[in-house]
């Protein structure tokens, strides 16, 4: 045991012995921290975890402060965020965090589920990680829709239009559920007011609740490892896998440095680059909502555009519609759809990496199509990677089979 | 003590008090759900409105707001109505079969009350953007005049009815509306509508 973990670990009566008789500080102190150990081999891809956590904070924080000068109402919402640029002392620095945070939340969850994905650390026994960790994803794209709705700018009302209207596409009791979203026969006040709603109380507090579960999962769990061997299987005579180190102080003060540089990168771009070319914030934007006009190019914020191709790339609606939605759910089987004996790219062989390849370069280019004009070639390029973007999924259960893999040592792999 | 355990009691009152929660908790979604629907203020903004037409030249086309929604009164020239017939064969439903798109008087190739004044809804079936006007013919051998919508590249002709093969699945809708005089439309008019 290290110096700080018998420091904090040893109750000292006193205050620390008080609240223990009325609280279990020292034991979930211990569990989540000083003595929940993770493997000494982490790599960078594990610290995406750490930084969601710290950007989820960033949000819930520069959020409150927001909302005491946003108003939630279709007169004044696009006006009262003009306040909050120009009026309110430093109020466009609060703004451009959030607005900046947005967009870094989806970078670093993207990061975070693709190291996932390299490593297997969806498979047995971390499936129900892997869903909590999807229904913190598909929460926060509806966190992030409502939130887009509320600067009331031409993006805003138009991107709304045509998100919404897609539940129109269900058969019988589509335009009926359309209504209900609303409130209103079109998007109106009534709209702006409900999903102002949604985005400062209900989603957020669902995705707290969301990421505490996750957290409590992992942690009963233990974290994987670039090799994806589990490290509980060797553990010394104190019971502590071989492998793994406190997660407090170690990962933690590593996970410090990774996080400056994070926010060297954060500050940059609210400093220097805050709409970042009209991707973080879109030009058409700055323009307040009107009814009568559709901006020419309409195309939501870069983290939808993906599965946005995936939706223009089918000619009917409904169908158009299902594959968007299987597009985002069908991560969910992961654990299921993946049946090789090894967890790690580190030991897979040729045809899974070239599978996972093909998924990267797919979803990356379905991610730049989705900023496209629907036009002869961007439609057939759009078709063929959402077919290639499908593939990787539902042939997953027989290319996982008959690949060749390596065999996967004992120990973690550890060059230090 | 387990000796002395009714289970057919037990298992009735767990059986009853899980029937009796629940019913509860599905009962007391009711008003949360019903407050989501269009509110009465929503309803009676959604009133019908009069429209003016008798300014408009042949060719032109207005837009106007019912319920919040974007509707296009368009005054079609004769030459303009002429071109319907001859697009027939590029369209989806030139029959306006599909009946909740339109009000049975206006199925027909014009989908009007009266053939010059086309009255319909200016968003696209697709994903509700507004579509374009584009009245000119051509230049692509299929475009006789209409509707593009510049989201996701639907077509419309100048009835409001779709092209084939494009994202829309059904024709503009034509809102419920009638003349209160020769050249004033009043939308949304129709007993149970407004």
């Amino acid at each position: 045991m290290s110096r700080i973990e018998s420091e904090i670990g040893t109750p000292k009566g006193g205050f620390i012995k008080w609240i223990d008789d009325r609280f279990p500080f020292t034991k979930t102190m211990k569990h989540h921290a000083t003595e929940y150990y993770a493997s000494k081999n982490f790599n960078f891809w594990y610290f995406f975890g750490v930084i969601a956590f710290v950007v989820l904070f960033i949000q819930l924080f520069t959020g409150i402060f927001l909302t005491m000068n946003y108003k939630p109402s279709a007169a004044e919402a696009f006006a009262s965020v003009e306040y909050i640029m120009r009026d309110v002392e430093l109020g466009w620095l609060i703004r451009y965090m959030h607005s900046t945070g947005a967009s870094a939340f989806f970078i670093v969850i993207y990061i975070h589920m693709y190291r996932a994905m390299l490593y297997g650390s969806y498979r047995k026994p971390r499936e129900l990680i892997w869903l909590i960790g999807m229904l913190i994803f598909f929460v926060m794209m509806a966190e992030a829709f409502a939130g887009y709705l509320l600067p009331w700018g031409q993006m805003s009302y138009w991107g709304a239009q045509v998100i919404i209207s897609l539940f129109g596409a269900i058969p019988v009791i589509g335009e009926t559920l359309v209504e209900y979203i609303r409130g209103d026969y079109s998007i109106s006040d009534i709209t702006l007011n409900r999903f102002f709603a949604l985005h400062v109380i209900a989603l957020p507090m669902a995705l707290i609740a969301l990421v505490f579960v996750h957290i409590v999962a992992l942690h009963e769990v233990g974290s994987n490892n670039p090799d994806g061997v589990e490290i509980k299987d060797h553990k010394g005579p104190d019971g502590v896998p071989l492998d793994g180190i406190a997660f407090h102080p170690y990962h933690t003060s590593k996970d410090l440095v990774a996080l400056i540089v994070f926010l060297m990168f954060f500050c940059g771009v609210v400093f220097f680059a805050p709409e970042m070319g009209g991707y973080f914030l879109e030009y058409a934007n700055f323009d307040p909502a009107d009814t009568r006009v559709t901006p020419a190019h309409i195309q939501p914020v870069w983290y939808f555009t993906p599965f946005y191709a995936m939706l223009r790339a089918v000619p009917d609606k409904l169908i158009g519609a299902m594959t968007m939605g299987a597009a985002v759910l069908l991560p969910m089987l992961l654990p299921w759809l993946d049946r090789s004996r090894v967890k790690s790219i580190r030991y897979r062989g040729w045809i899974y990496k070239s599978a996972l390849a093909t998924f990267t370069v797919s979803f990356l280019t379905l991610g730049w199509l989705g900023m496209q004009p629907v036009t002869g070639l961007f439609v057939i390029l759009a078709r063929i990677f959402t077919l290639l973007y499908f593939g990787f999924f539902l042939l997953m259960p027989y290319y996982t089979v008959i690949d060749k893999t390596k065999q996967v040592p004992e120990r973690v792999v550890w060059h230090g | 003590m387990t000796d002395d355990v009714d289970r057919n009691r037990r298992h009735f009152l767990t059986v009853a008090t899980a029937v009796t929660g629940g019913a509860g908790i599905a009962l007391a979604s009711i008003p949360f759900i019903t407050s989501l629907k269009p509110s009465a203020r929503a309803e009676a903004l959604g009133a019908p409105v009069e429209v003016a037409v008798g300014s408009l030249e042949p060719g032109e086309m207005i837009r106007v707001l019912w319920r919040g929604r974007l509707v296009f009164v368009l005054r079609r020239s004769d030459e303009m109505l002429s071109r319907l017939s001859q697009v027939t064969e590029y369209l989806d439903d030139p029959e306006s079969s599909n009946t909740d798109q339109q009000p049975v008087y206006a199925v027909n190739e014009f989908r009007s009350r009266k053939p010059e004044f086309l009255v319909v809804e200016g968003s696209c079936t697709h994903l509700g953007c507004a579509p374009l006007e584009q009245f000119e013919v051509g230049p692509a051998a299929d475009w006789f005049g209409g509707f593009f919508c510049p989201c996701h590249g639907s077509k419309f002709d100048l009835s409001g009815r779709v092209y084939k093969g494009v994202p829309a699945p059904t024709n503009l809708r034509v809102p419920p509306h009638r003349f209160i005089q020769d050249d004033v439309i009043m939308i949304g008019a129709e007993p149970g509508t407004a």
